[in-house]
């Protein structure tokens, strides 16, 4: 290179596709979870306790945990996607990570789509796959399971993408776990309910058909939706920061 | 420190890179700047001067995009900002207090990361980016067991691959050892002479020659060569 070159610049080419900068954001993020297993582990076994202890404090009869087991399942898997809520967010935001990756030339919704994607394959598929197990624990029949672990093999994604708008807007907030709750549980009512009914429906012989397509409407809601809104709260917590 | 990315000289430009009219700032009822109002050129370092609080990293902020509680005007090569936002953010390489490492990846692993939304950068360029921030051999160590300065070098070693024209640069000094400011500062002249635009925020006493400052104050803001 000649030192004595004019001064002159040429502004950047086009940057890197949506599609290898999302891949980028998904392989950090796994990256990152599985140097740190503990975190991983953490809503995980308190899905298991959560489960293990019910029939321990209220009945261990057969016909109760018929009854009420995919209930209680759906509730220890939302409140412990609940709980690793806060992480989604956080570390990045403390590290610096966030901002760069708002300041990505690509369109911060669809990076955010990654991330949460990367999220459910780290919380909420590992329940899903548990779910077998704990069904036969508390009684449920074979069809029942497998319509409980289809109800949260869609649910769960909705978890996380509701969720995700809610840790994007308490990320500057120094106790965001209360509030985080609290904006998020009335959002995640729907699909419990939803998520039971579908399987109290199958144990009582119906056809879920109907119950199902509502629940896929749902998460085709949520990803289309949820991402933007985060997007959208993510720049409004860092422009505070 | 030897940059791996070399511009080429095609499109030359006189024109301001980005330009700033009548930026105004106002944070916790406190107005931080008024009336700011200055260009950067290409082939310029500006040092943005001013006593803790004077709002530096805000208007660093500002200019990147990340900090919305401001009006005024910012364009982008003669345009407003506002309407090519994608053209400016891959055009502009921001490197903040915090630097954007995370302390369970290797350096390696997290400059592939940070550069995986930019462009696409072979392996050995980032070795040899590593290499030449004096990282050389902690590749693949994580960067938790570094020490602050090193971990801040792993960010540096962006700006040896980085082909943005625009940097803003918030307290790139911080912890680094004396060498590596040296280092730093002839990158910053070197890039300078390839026709990028560098703004920095330094307690560091930096002085290149041809040097611009902006100093924001107190009493109100000057604007001076």
């Amino acid at each position: 290179m000649n030192a004595k070159a004019p001064p002159a610049v040429q502004l950047a080419g086009s940057s890197v596709g949506v599609l290898a900068a999302m891949k980028g954001v998904f392989a950090r993020d796994m990256k990152v979870a599985f140097r740190q297993r503990q975190d991983l582990l953490n809503p995980l076994l308190f899905f298991i306790m959560v489960v293990t202890l019910f029939p321990l404090g209220v009945s261990p009869e057969v016909s109760f945990l018929r009854e009420a087991g995919a209930g209680i399942l759906w509730v220890a898997a939302l409140l412990s996607v609940l709980l690793s809520l806060d992480h989604l967010f956080r570390h990045d935001f403390d590290d610096g990570t966030l901002e760069q990756l708002v300041l990505q030339p690509q369109p911060l919704f669809l990076l955010i789509l990654a991330k949460t994607m990367a999220h459910w394959m780290l919380t909420g598929l590992p329940l899903v796959i548990l779910t077998p197990v704990l069904g036969v624990m508390v009684h449920l029949d074979g069809n029942s399971i497998a319509v409980l672990c289809l109800t949260l093999l869609i649910g769960t994604p909705v978890l996380s993408l509701i969720g995700a708008i809610g840790a994007a807007l308490t990320l500057g907030l120094r106790s965001a776990g209360v509030l985080l709750s609290l904006l998020i549980i009335p959002l995640y009512i729907p699909v419990l309910i939803f998520g039971t009914g579908t399987v109290a429906a199958a144990a009582e012989g119906a056809t879920v058909g109907a119950y199902l397509a509502l629940m896929g409407a749902f998460l085709m809601l949520a990803v289309t939706l949820a991402p933007f809104a985060a997007a959208a709260a993510l720049k409004i917590s860092l422009s505070n920061g | 420190m030897q940059r791996m990315h070399r511009p080429d000289f095609g499109a030359l430009m006189s024109e301001p890179l980005l330009q700033a009219v009548n930026l105004q700032c106002e944070r916790d009822q406190r107005i931080l700047f008024r009336e700011l109002s200055f260009s950067i050129l290409p082939g310029t370092v500006t040092r943005v001067e001013g006593p803790n609080g004077s709002g530096k990293t805000t208007l660093l902020r500002i200019l990147a995009g990340l900090n919305h509680g401001w009006s005024g005007e910012l364009n982008w090569c003669g345009a407003s900002v506002a309407g090519q936002r994608e053209v400016f953010l891959r055009n502009m390489l921001y490197l903040g207090h915090r630097p954007g490492i995370k302390s369970l990846l290797t350096p390696m692993e997290n400059l592939r990361a940070l550069m995986a939304g930019r462009r696409p950068v072979s392996d050995v360029t980032l070795s040899q980016a590593l290499q030449g921030t004096g990282l050389a051999g902690y590749e693949n160590v994580p960067c938790r067991n570094l020490s602050a300065g090193q971990q801040r070098r792993v960010a540096l070693a962006r700006l040896l691959v980085a082909d943005e024209p625009l940097w803003l640069l918030d307290e790139v000094f911080t912890a680094i050892d004396a060498d590596g400011v040296k280092a730093l500062e002839a990158l910053l002249q070197q890039r300078a002479a390839e026709g990028g635009a560098v703004l920095v925020t330094t307690h560091h006493d930096l002085a290149l020659p041809g040097m611009h400052r902006l100093v924001l104050g107190a009493g109100g803001v000057t604007d001076e060569r």
